[in-house]
């Protein structure tokens, strides 16, 4: 177990720049999960960290030992791959005595070893059998026996989920939080699903253009992102966002959104008088079927059940949002509608994006 | 099934046959000639299969011609050539489809370029650099010439299938402790055995027929091969047929032995099942 520090790390292809300013301290531990869309430069952190891409500027230590001209092997790292990475020609024991015989560990060490993971991860009856003759979730596991068998200081996955239907993935998702809490080892874990990071992480590191917009915990990110990107990318249906102007006049503060609708508050925002900002509010917050003076009249578009709830799909003005309830009695609902966007529940934003 | 199924079917068997019958109509006639007695040759008019088949054609060429000289050069030769060229081609194809490095393209370009002459020009000055080294008439001087010949396709070849391998199992090897030469050998050598079956398989069959630079370079039946060989049942009276076409039966045994060793790489999709599902 070891602790990882990533210290002004930075990342670029030629001219590219791929990574810019990455700070991060993981403790041992503690699983860390780097989410962000396709390109924010998530995996190619996590490569560096494994020693399969070159570090431009910055510095990795894995255990307080600078590691940036140490070769993968030398770094004592095990690695689960999106694709998993099976060596085809050796069968599943093959595949997970290969790092240890590779270290020439004694034969009875390694089996018992081996055994051992393998019983973990409940791959006994699979142990003579080539990937090939495996189903997904079957490799999947492999490729996690092969991280485990020989006890690395860190883990690092890079979407290992990615390629699994969607309830195995719920499944397997539980296994690796599973896994994480017997094993207790420092993890990395590299996704484009919040779903995943919210439910697997201790802290969630959020990624965007190579930089990281925010570093806390899942529900720190989900309650105060940041900014925008934060608050549009953690959360599923995502946040509604609304543009428009803070106005302080005669003593009462109000928000026009674009498109002349007033919103009155109560409190007041960093705004500035005038200031042009986004208002963002979560589905679930945005209270349907509302009544009293705050109360604004929308349109309803579309109601999509999910089963669990309902999504609303409504037009405030001209301007599209969501609403998310556990009410059925909002199924079957069409034309106009009430609502409400209570403000203990607003977040502001800055026109640069920024959370005021 | 309806009418109209079954007779696209038999269609299309029938042009299969077709093919395969006018494809194989060679060497039919090859096996056909090589039976036939000296005496029905031209006696009996064109039949399919002589009315007296005999294998005096063969025990002639064994026992009385250099055949089997012929016969041991193009084993050396060709052998010799299809191991040095799989070894570079296999070595070069892994650098150019792993490895960035400064001139790689021209490099490519160059061994592009190297594709481009026809070998009829190249004979003269080849002869003019091989004689003052004395690697005219020697087996040697043919290996060398044959491998610089097919090195290059050889590579683009190699570096196809090494393309086709994911690069994630041998980073995966990588971080599970082995150097980059280690899992070269130990991964991806392993699964690239199609590749190299065919690669030797091509090149064994190129040097095997090869007539060009063997006959320009080699003079004399000691060290000349067989596709020259076969020239020398051409008289300036007469043409052996007979003789030519049972030398000519025994030359294709070791290409089919050959591929018949290999044929199990060539069919096998070994990485399937090394990544996704």
């Amino acid at each position: 177990m070891a602790s990882i520090d990533i210290a002004n790390i930075h990342k670029s292809y030629g001219i590219m720049p791929v990574l810019n300013d990455i700070d991060l301290n993981i403790a041992d531990g503690e699983f860390v999960v780097l989410v962000g869309p396709s390109g924010c430069g998530k995996s190619t952190l996590l490569r560096m960290i494994a020693g399969l891409e070159h570090v431009t500027e910055g510095e990795i230590r894995i255990d307080g030992r600078r590691v940036n001209e140490l070769a993968p092997k030398d770094r004592d790292i095990a690695m689960v791959f999106q694709s998993y990475a099976l060596y085809p020609h050796m069968s599943v024991a093959g595949n997970m005595r290969y790092s240890l015989k590779i270290r020439r560990i004694a034969k009875e060490k390694i089996a018992e070893l081996v055994t051992a993971a393998a019983a973990k991860l409940g791959l006994g009856p699979l142990m003579e059998r080539r990937p090939k003759a495996l189903s997904g979730g079957q490799r999947q596991r492999v490729a996690m026996g092969r991280a485990i068998v020989r006890q690395p200081k860190a883990f690092l996955f890079d979407e290992p989920l990615s390629n699994l239907d969607a309830r195995l993935r719920e499944q397997m998702r539980a296994e690796i939080k599973k896994l994480h809490k017997d094993l207790g080892a420092t993890s990395i874990y590299v996704t484009h699903d919040q779903i995943e990071a919210m439910t697997l992480a201790d802290r969630i590191v959020a990624m965007h253009g190579g930089v990281i917009q925010q570093v806390g915990s899942p529900l720190e990110l989900y309650d105060k992102p940041a900014n925008l990107f934060v608050a549009g990318f953690i959360g599923s249906p995502g946040m509604n966002f609304f543009e428009g102007r803070y106005d302080v006049s005669g003593g009462a503060a109000s928000f026009a959104l674009d498109g002349g609708i007033i919103l009155p508050l109560n409190g007041t925002t960093n705004l500035g008088q005038g200031g042009a900002g986004t208002l963002g509010i979560r589905p679930e917050h945005v209270v349907l079927g509302a009544q009293g003076p705050d109360a604004l009249m929308a349109t309803v578009e579309l109601v999509e059940p999910t089963g669990f709830g309902i999504i609303v799909h409504l037009k405030l003005g001209t301007v599209a949002f969501k609403a998310f309830t556990l009410d059925r009695r909002f199924l079957g609902m069409q034309g106009a509608i009430a609502v409400s966007l209570p403000e203990a529940s607003l977040h502001f934003f800055d026109a640069a994006g920024q959370k005021v | 099934m309806t009418g109209k199924r079954i007779l696209a079917i038999l269609a299309h068997r029938l042009t299969i046959l077709v093919y395969v019958v006018f494809a194989l109509f060679p060497l039919y006639w090859l096996l056909k000639v090589s039976v036939t007695p000296n005496k029905l040759l031209y006696s009996e008019g064109i039949r399919m299969w002589p009315s007296r088949a005999s294998l005096e054609h063969f025990e002639f060429v064994l026992r009385h011609s250099d055949f089997p000289i012929f016969f041991k050069n193009s084993l050396i030769v060709s052998g010799s050539t299809a191991v040095i060229v799989t070894l570079f081609a296999s070595t070069a194809g892994y650098a150019l489809s792993r490895f960035q490095f400064r001139g790689k393209y021209a490099l490519v370009a160059l061994m592009l370029l190297t594709q481009m002459f026809p070998l009829v020009m190249l004979v003269a000055p080849i002869f003019k650099i091989l004689s003052p080294l004395g690697l005219t008439n020697s087996l040697t001087g043919l290996v060398i010439v044959y491998s610089a010949f097919n090195v290059p396709f050889a590579t683009f070849l190699m570096q196809s299938f090494f393309d086709g391998i994911p690069k994630d199992l041998e980073e995966a090897a990588m971080i599970d402790g082995a150097t980059q030469f280690v899992a070269f050998r130990q991964i991806i050598l392993p699964l690239t055995l199609p590749g190299i079956a065919a690669t030797l398989g091509f090149v064994f069959t190129a040097a095997w027929s090869e007539l060009l630079f063997s006959l320009m370079l080699i003079s004399g039946n000691a060290a000349a091969t067989f596709p020259v060989g076969l020239l020398s049942f051409v008289s300036k009276f007469s043409v052996d047929f007979g003789q030519m076409m049972a030398a000519g039966v025994m030359a294709l045994v070791p290409a089919c032995l050959f591929f018949l060793l290999i044929q199990r790489y060539l069919v096998q999709g070994l990485t399937a099942g090394a990544v996704k599902g």
